[in-house]
Parts: C-alpha cells; sequence; structure tokens
C-alpha cells in the first residue's frame, strides 16, 4: 500500500476531531467540543446533544431489543436507565448490534437497583444466549435415525458434534419460566422463582427454541459438547444423577436439534 | 440505463445465484422483518428493497432466509451504516471482509454507504458521525473509498449526511468534498435529498443551492425519509434525520427538482423506527414511483443528459 514513514502515518492516523468529537457522547458532564459549532457563531449545545442522543438512546434501543423480557419485567423506565448506565460504562466494541450485551447480565448482578430480582441476570443470559441461537450458522440438525443406525457396541465410543444454534443456560431461579411468562404480551400469573431451572436453547431450523432440561440434562449437554464419547459423558452424569434417564434425554435432545452430526470409531 | 447506472451494476457472472433484476427506475422501501409476510404474499411488484449490511452480517438464521426469498424476486441494495469511512482510522478488515461476503452472496443492484463515521478506537458508537471537509480528511476518505471499492471489486455509492454541527478547521463545501472523492476514487453517490433539507436547515443555508452544486451525474440511488424536529440553543427550528414518519412535502418538492434535472434515479424511501404497517409504507414508494415514471416518460432517451 502506501510507503509512509510509520511515525507520521502514525500522526496522521489520529488527527484530533474524532479524539475531540467522541469525548463527551457518553458522557453528559463533559463540555461541548470546542471544535464545533453553529453555524454563523450560534451555539452548539444543543446540536452536538443530537449527537449524544442519537447515540445513547440508539444503544439503550439496541440492548431493549435484545433483551424485551428483562425488560418487561423491570419495566420501561427502569429497564432503560439500567440500560443507559450500562451503555456509558460498556459501549459495544463491534458495530453489529447483535453482539452487544453479552455483559449485561454481569451488569445486571452488580446493579444495586436489581438487588431485589435476583433472577434477572439470568432471564438475561438466556435472552443474550437466545440472539446467539437466532444468528447461529444453519445446520440440519441430527435426526433420530441417523443415531439408530449406528452399532450398539460403538456408541459409547460416538462423538456427537453440537448444532452452532446450542446454548445451555444455568440458573439457581426458574429461569426458564419466567422468561416463557415475560417473553410475549400474554397476561402472567404468579411465577415461584425459586426452583432451579436449566435452560436449553436451539434452533433446528429457523425458529429459537427454550426448554427447560431435565436434572442432570444440562451436565450431559455440556459434556457431550466439549468433545466427550457418548459413554464417558452419560458415567459422568449418573455418577452425580442416579436417575438420570439416559435414553429420555437423548430422545430429547435429538428432537430439540441440540446435535449437528455423529462420529464413530475416529 | 444510464452509463453510471451500468458501470454499478454488477457484471453478470456464470456463478449467479440470483436474477439480475434491473433496479433502473425503481422506487422502494426499506425491507422491515415485520412487512416480510405481506411482501411475499403479494406477486412481485415494481420495486426493489434496501437493506443495512450490519443486520445481516450474524452467520446465519431468519435474516439470510428472508433476504434469499427477497432477493429471488427484487432487486436489492446493500446500504452499509457502520464502514466508518470518515473516520481517521483505518478501516476494521474485519467489518470489511463481512461486507465483501455479503456483496458476493446476495448481487446486489447498489452498494451504498456514508461520509460519516461510528468507530473511534474500539468503541463503536451506533450513529453517523460527522467530519470536518479538509485537504487532509479528503484524502483519509477517498483512501477509505478505494479500500472498500478494491475489496469488493466493483464502485460503490457514498451518502451526503444530515449534519447538526459544522467543524470550524472545515475549509471546503461538502459538495466540493463529495464532488473531489467521485473524481478520485471513480465512486458514484446516494443523494439522500432528506439530508439535503435537514443540513440545509441546520446549517442556515439553501438547499436548492446545495442541489445546484451537486453533481447530480454521479448520483446512482437517492434516498427519502422523514425527519422530526426540534430547536437549537436559539431557539431556531433544527431538524432531525428521524426516519420516523412519512416524507415532508418540501422533500418531495426538492425531488421533484432532483429528478426533473437528473432523470429517473432509483428512489428509496426509508422508514427505521416507528414503523407503519405495510401498506402505508408501500404508498410511500408509490407517491414516487408515479414521479419517476412522470420523469421517465416526460425524457426522450438520450435527452437525460442533455438536460443535465
Amino acid at each position: 500500500m502506501r510507503s509512509v514513514d510509520p511515525e507520521v502515518g502514525r500522526i496522521d492516523h489520529h488527527p484530533g476531531y474524532a479524539v475531540d468529537f467522541v469525548a463527551g457522547l457518553l458522557n453528559p458532564e463533559r463540555a461541548v467540543p470546542s471544535i464545533v459549532a453553529g453555524p454563523d457563531g450560534k451555539a452548539a449545545a444543543r446540536r452536538y446533544a443530537v449527537y449524544r442522543n442519537n447515540v445513547t438512546v440508539s444503544l439503550i434501543d439496541a440492548l431493549a431489543a435484545t433483551f424485551p423480557a428483562t425488560m418487561r419485567i423491570t419495566g420501561v423506565d427502569f429497564f432503560r436507565a439500567m440500560a443507559r448506565d450500562h451503555v456509558r460504562a460498556t459501549p459495544p466494541n463491534s458495530p453489529l448490534m447483535f453482539e452487544y450485551g453479552y455483559d449485561f447480565a454481569g451488569f445486571i448482578e452488580q446493579y444495586e437497583h436489581a438487588r431485589l430480582m435476583p433472577w434477572l441476570a439470568d432471564v438475561a443470559r438466556l435472552e443474550r444466549a437466545w440472539l446467539d441461537a437466532y444468528h447461529a450458522a444453519d445446520a440440519k440438525p441430527l435426526m433420530g435415525a441417523s443415531l439408530a443406525l449406528i452399532p450398539p457396541d460403538q456408541l459409547t465410543d460416538a462423538i456427537l458434534a453440537p448444532h452452532p444454534a446450542t446454548r445451555v443456560v444455568r440458573s439457581r431461579y426458574s429461569v426458564v419460566a419466567i422468561f416463557a411468562a415475560n417473553r410475549g404480551d400474554a397476561p402472567i400469573s404468579q411465577i415461584d422463582a425459586s426452583a432451579p431451572e436449566d435452560a436449553l436453547v436451539t434452533r433446528p431450523g429457523l425458529e429459537v427454541m427454550v426448554r427447560r432440561l431435565p436434572p442432570g440434562g444440562a451436565d450431559f449437554v455440556l459434556h457431550l459438547s466439549a468433545g466427550e464419547p457418548l459413554g464417558a459423558a452419560a458415567a459422568a452424569v449418573l455418577a452425580e444423577y442416579p436417575t438420570f434417564d439416559l435414553s429420555a434425554n437423548i430422545a430429547g435432545m435429538i428432537d430439540a436439534g441440540v446435535f449437528n452430526e455423529i462420529c464413530v470409531g475416529g | 440505463m444510464n452509463e453510471l447506472a451500468q458501470s454499478l451494476h454488477p457484471r453478470l457472472s456464470v456463478a449467479s445465484r440470483f436474477p439480475a433484476h434491473p433496479v433502473a427506475g425503481l422506487a422502494g422501501t426499506s425491507l422491515k422483518h415485520t412487512h416480510l409476510p405481506s411482501i411475499l404474499a403479494d406477486d412481485p411488484q415494481r420495486a426493489f428493497f434496501e437493506v443495512h449490511a450490519e443486520n445481516y452480517m450474524g452467520a446465519g438464521g431468519p435474516p439470510h432466509d428472508a433476504l434469499t426469498r427477497i432477493r429471488r424476486d427484487y432487486p436489492v441494495s446493500l446500504h452499509g451504516v457502520c464502514m466508518s469511512i470518515g473516520g481517521p482510522q483505518p478501516l476494521d478488515q474485519t467489518h470489511l471482509a463481512r461486507f465483501k461476503a455479503l456483496v458476493d452472496r446476495y448481487e446486489p443492484a447498489l452498494v451504498s454507504e456514508h461520509l460519516a463515521w461510528s468507530t473511534h478506537e474500539m468503541t463503536y458508537f451506533n450513529d453517523l458521525l460527522p467530519l470536518p471537509y479538509t485537504p487532509a480528511t479528503l484524502a483519509r476518505v477517498a483512501e477509505h473509498i478505494d479500500k472498500v471499492q478494491n475489496t469488493i471489486g466493483r464502485p460503490f455509492l457514498l451518502e451526503n449526511p444530515s449534519t447538526y454541527v459544522l467543524f470550524e478547521q472545515s475549509t471546503i463545501s461538502e459538495t466540493e468534498f463529495l464532488r473531489e472523492l467521485v473524481r478520485r476514487t471513480g465512486c458514484g453517490l446516494l443523494l439522500d435529498v432528506n439530508n439535503v433539507f435537514v443540513s440545509a436547515t441546520n446549517q442556515g443555508h439553501s438547499a436548492l443551492d446545495y442541489l445546484a452544486d451537486f453533481p447530480l451525474e454521479h448520483v446512482g440511488e437517492i434516498h427519502l425519509a422523514g425527519h422530526a424536529e426540534q430547536t437549537d440553543d436559539e431557539g431556531d427550528l433544527l431538524l432531525i434525520d428521524s426516519h420516523d414518519g412519512p416524507v415532508a412535502d418540501a422533500v418531495w418538492k426538492l425531488y421533484d427538482i432532483v429528478i426533473g434535472r437528473a432523470g429517473p434515479i432509483p428512489t428509496l424511501v426509508e422508514w427505521d423506527s416507528d414503523i407503519p404497517d405495510w401498506p402505508i409504507l408501500k404508498a410511500e414508494a408509490t407517491a414516487a414511483q408515479l414521479m419517476l415514471d412522470r420523469h421517465a416518460h416526460g425524457l426522450m432517451p438520450g435527452i437525460a443528459h442533455a438536460v443535465r
């Protein structure tokens, strides 16, 4: 490309306008940059405020779009105030808005005003996983028929590759029930938040599915997704959950489209 | 199709996945997924659809399914929002590669980006931020345009911005800046008539003077959109490029003047927030199509160039 003196090139790559202009975008305490003005010597405070507002509001809107159930639980005003704090503390590092919000659940966990809703962060985690699944690569889920073709003596060594959309969210609270009740517009009845639930997120076709995993199910999916053979994964889960129903869990996972393919004899 | 349209139109390749669907003389709308069932329920219309490239940069899922279905029946315009062409730092190579992949995958009839920036160091600000117009920024933006065009293997259209502030360091007018970028890089222009009106109002100049000075012969697409009204520090009108309502009467009048001079350039109605039901947005595009057709019929082939 260009052959410039590296020092000159470096300076040239960082002229002041961007540094000066961004300084106050996410910080309302900062003065309006002195490099901008209105026409004919007019002031620039309200003019610069348009950019400030566009940046903050559009990023809050992006979080609102990704976390609708979280917002329904808190109410819009609470959510937007919380999101504004998060946007100012952790603006995005990617121009892809569907990649924003990975730190939001962690932020909610520390957010003083959300302490009375200890399940809120897990709902946000589940919504973040939902969006991952929505945008994940398209792939055909493994069908039960393919599994049935594997000779029984080879099953214990079989390795099941997870579908690109598959996610597991574990919670000490009823995250699936709370998510399901708040993701739509339907009226909500009382939910007991205290029952621990593990969520399975999949997208076998175009529709994202969220299911509640039975006890041990999350461990099983996670062991398998880590590349452990079926036999070893089952043994690990059975050691901790002696009543774990292996065939029912495998059938459930096939039905949900957890896996993409199966490898044997490798 | 005029020369510019021809030069911007993707070369037909043996490996085309989609029909060519010419965009010349058509009005279109932003593609919103809430409208998809209504659009697909209709027989294919004389229309095109524009998408924000970034919304289709995920690996798979419903966005790609929707765009694939639309692209089979319609010309598509790929409109980038966050390349940060007007920023001082080098373009994000990863983003550029994603953009190229979309151009290759969907064979869009039109490709465009903004004279603006949105990323500084690692932070993405999700807005179209303004830049001073100086010889140094001109050189940098031209370099960025070269980089994009070399990567995607075709010219693209650069859109004039809506602005709310002026930079004291600016020494070049916006129209001169754009004209010089076209000369240096061979890119085309996307003329956003609403942006012209918004900026002219906000900067206290005449939209007609701006348009008289605008290199219309290089315009490959026009944007129309709604704006909102606020006031500046002095209590004077400050227009916001909000894309949340119908196109204003003043903008329709300017549009009529532009296509009267430049001919029936593909025209897109943008509506990105407070999105209405499909028939309302479709009616805005129909209004633009009627004006395009009126000007197309009023012009004999070849006269468009003479009139300019």
